[in-house]
Formats: structure tokens, C-alpha cells, sequence
């Protein structure tokens, strides 16, 4: 099971990228493990400038905005 | 071009609703319906084109650009960045530790940090339709004086020590972050524009109640409020009222956009213009709800620091300013 983390420090679109990866996860049938992360040690560990950003078993593949639907999929399957 | 909107908020006011203009009623209202108008419209114009243009400008690249930076000129150039960045105080966290962990000192990011909410292109822009642009031009060069001299003080005084032992550490080793992690995208036109609509349909939902808010204290001041009020009880600029507008001004958590709106009406009032920007720049960039997000990567000595050094600089932009212009 892939585990997705968002890592931002609790703002709106943070929340709002949870719920699409979900939804996208849910509506493909792959169960997904999502965690939302805010520690300044993880966002500096993946040098993130920009929130939200995602990342997949350890990748970071987004950074900056809510991903779009077909961009998760992609990272899911 | 920007008449139109006195021409609309007229005719609604005083022909539809039926108002008297020499009402305080009438000048309330049409004030309300001229301002909101004239925001709403700017706002949507100018975040959508900057929007645009901005997809390609991307922090790292502002990071990388300030590391390299000579000393004395960086400050300058982070506080620019400040100011044509558009503020979101859930990002100050990354860009602070982004900065940090490139080696760029201390005072160079709060350089960025302290003007990113004083100055943006909605703040400019709307103190450029609303009060004209000499107090526009005296608002971001003092907005980024502060900036400025606040980064200098804390490099001065060593900030680097004062902050959270796993930023220090970050500062010191000053590696970029690892190659392998970053990101790099080549935006297409169609990408441009999804992300200028993103960010547009952003911003107006964080700052829409603040423009109602903010144009409506304004109208019910410029209304209500006996004409040049201020001018009669505060005009000499006594020395203690712009101390009491700082105070004032931290408990009003707001942001530019609604609080330039309040601006406009307390000049046409009469309250002398440092008072009226000291008052303004405390609502705005003193605010205890950011300031508390900071403290994940700061201990509260420097945060102290950094709130009274921004307390007692727009006390003196604002006796300044005032002196200047009784002169």
C-alpha cells in the first residue's frame, strides 16, 4: 500500500489536497495510507518552499499547489 | 478610467436607492458601493495578470539568486522579493526554513518576511486608486526601509543564535536541498492560466469578507464621522497618538486589503498621515496568529525581538512622517 504524505504547515490547501488524493484513490479503488505532516524538520528534510507538497513513499513528486486528478492517479497506480 | 465606478456608486446611491447625496446615509453608502466596485474589479484585473506572469518565477530560484548575493545589496533584493511575493502566512515556514538551509542569514529572510505582508500587488494597487500615489510611493518605500533595516538589526545582533536548535543546525550545514527532490516543470500557456485562476480564485476567498469588512468601517467613517474630526482632536500630531495607533492597531488582525480602505477615510479625516501609517502597518504585519506560527522554528527571545523591533519602527515612520509633513 503506498503511503502518501502532504506536508504544509496546516493551510487550506493542504486540507483541500488530502481530500482530492482521497477522493481520486477511492474512486480508482487503491487503498492509499494519507498523512498530513507539519513538522519544520520534515519540510526541511524534502526542502520544501512551496505548500502543499506531496510525497510518495518517500519521493516528493508535487510541490505548490492542489495536485490535479489525473497527476494522482498516475502517482497511485 | 477609474471614474466609472464614482458614476455607478452615484447613480445607484442617490437615483436608485433614492439617497441624498449631502446625507451622511447617502456619502456612506456611496462610498461602500464605490470602493467595493472599484476593489473587487482591480483585484480580479491585477492578481489573474500577475498570476500569470508569476508561474514562472519560482521561489528556489529567488533562494539560489540571494545566496549568491553580495551582503549589503541582498537585504534589498529580499525585501523586493518580499514585496512582489504575495503573502500567505502558512508558507512563511518553508520559505523560512528554505532560506535558512541555503546558508542565507538570518536577517536576510526576515528582510523578506517582514515586508511580504506590508507590501503586495493588492495593497499597491489599491493604495494607488484610493488615496494616489505620492502616499503610495512614502507607503512601500517605508514598508521596505522596514524591512530592510529590521534584517540588518537581527544580522547585527547575531538572530542566528535565537533560533530553534534544528534550524540552527540547517543554517550551519547550508546545503541545498537534495537535488533529487526537487522539482522542475516548464509551464505551458494552458498551465499559466490554470494556475492564475487557482490563485486568483484563492486569494479572493482568503480577502473578500476583509474588502466588505474593511470598505465598510471606511464608508461608515466617512459618513458618520464629523468631517476633519481627526484634524480638530489629533491634528498636531501630539506625540503619544501614534504610539496609541500601533497599539491600536495589533489587535485589528487584518490584512492590506481591508485595512487601506479604513486608511483612506481617516486621512480624508484629517488624521495626519504618519499616525493614519503607522496605524495601518501594525494592523497588518503585527499580528499575533503569524507571529505564533514562527515560533516552530524560533525560540520566543528572537520572536520578542522581532515584534517589538516592528512595534517601535512604525512608531518612528509615523512621528516621521508627521514631522515631515507639518513641515
Amino acid at each position: 500500500m503506498k503511503k502518501i504524505q502532504i506536508l504544509g504547515s496546516g493551510c487550506a490547501k493542504c486540507v483541500k489536497a488530502a481530500e482530492v488524493i482521497q477522493e481520486v484513490a477511492d474512486s480508482c479503488g487503491v487503498q492509499v495510507i494519507i498523512v498530513k505532516e507539519s513538522s519544520p524538520e520534515l519540510i526541511l528534510k524534502y526542502g520544501v518552499m512551496t505548500t502543499p507538497a506531496v510525497v510518495v513513499d518517500s519521493q516528493m513528486v508535487h510541490s505548490g499547489s492542489v495536485p490535479d486528478k489525473k497527476v494522482i492517479e498516475q502517482w497511485i497506480k | 478610467m477609474l471614474s466609472i465606478f464614482t458614476k455607478i456608486a452615484d447613480w445607484l446611491a442617490y437615483s436608485i436607492l433614492g439617497l441624498a447625496p449631502d446625507s451622511k446615509l447617502g456619502g456612506a453608502v456611496q462610498f461602500f458601493i464605490e470602493d467595493t466596485t472599484k476593489i473587487f474589479f482591480l483585484i480580479v484585473l491585477m492578481i489573474y495578470t500577475i498570476a500569470l506572469i508569476r508561474a514562472s518565477l519560482n521561489i528556489e530560484r529567488v533562494r539560489d539568486y540571494l545566496a549568491k548575493k553580495n551582503k549589503i545589496f541582498a537585504y534589498l533584493m529580499s525585501s523586493t522579493f518580499g514585496a512582489i511575493t504575495p503573502f500567505c502566512s502558512c508558507s512563511s515556514i518553508p520559505v523560512f526554513l528554505g532560506f535558512t538551509s541555503a546558508g542565507i542569514p538570518v536577517g536576510i529572510t526576515m528582510s523578506f518576511l517582514l515586508t511580504s505582508p506590508l507590501i503586495n500587488e493588492v495593497a499597491v494597487l489599491m493604495l494607488l486608486s484610493l488615496v494616489g500615489w505620492e502616499i503610495t510611493l512614502i507607503y512601500v518605500l517605508v514598508g521596505m526601509a522596514i524591512g530592510v533595516a529590521g534584517g540588518v538589526f537581527l544580522d547585527l545582533i547575531r538572530a542566528e543564535k535565537l533560533l530553534q536548535p534544528f534550524a540552527l543546525k540547517a543554517y550551519q550545514k547550508a546545503e541545498f536541498a537534495d537535488e533529487k527532490h526537487m522539482i522542475k516543470t516548464k509551464l505551458s500557456f494552458r498551465q499559466r492560466h490554470d494556475f492564475a485562476k487557482v490563485e486568483l480564485l484563492d486569494i479572493l476567498n482568503r480577502i473578500w469578507k476583509w474588502v466588505f469588512i474593511g470598505v465598510g468601517l471606511g464608508a461608515a467613517l466617512h459618513g458618520f464621522m464629523p468631517d476633519l474630526w481627526f484634524e480638530e482632536n489629533l491634528g498636531s500630531g501630539q506625540w503619544w497618538s501614534v504610539p496609541m495607533a500601533v497599539l491600536a492597531g495589533i489587535p485589528l488582525y487584518s490584512n492590506a486589503t481591508g485595512v487601506i480602505p479604513i486608511m483612506e477615510s481617516l486621512i480624508v479625516k484629517g488624521l495626519p498621515l504618519g499616525t493614519t501609517l503607522a496605524f495601518c502597518m501594525s494592523t497588518v504585519a503585527a499580528s499575533f496568529p503569524e507571529f505564533i506560527l514562527l515560533k516552530q522554528v524560533m525560540t520566543w527571545k528572537l520572536l520578542t525581538i522581532i515584534f517589538t523591533l516592528l512595534l517601535l519602527s512604525f512608531t518612528l515612520v509615523g512621528w516621521l512622517v508627521n514631522s515631515i509633513y507639518v513641515l
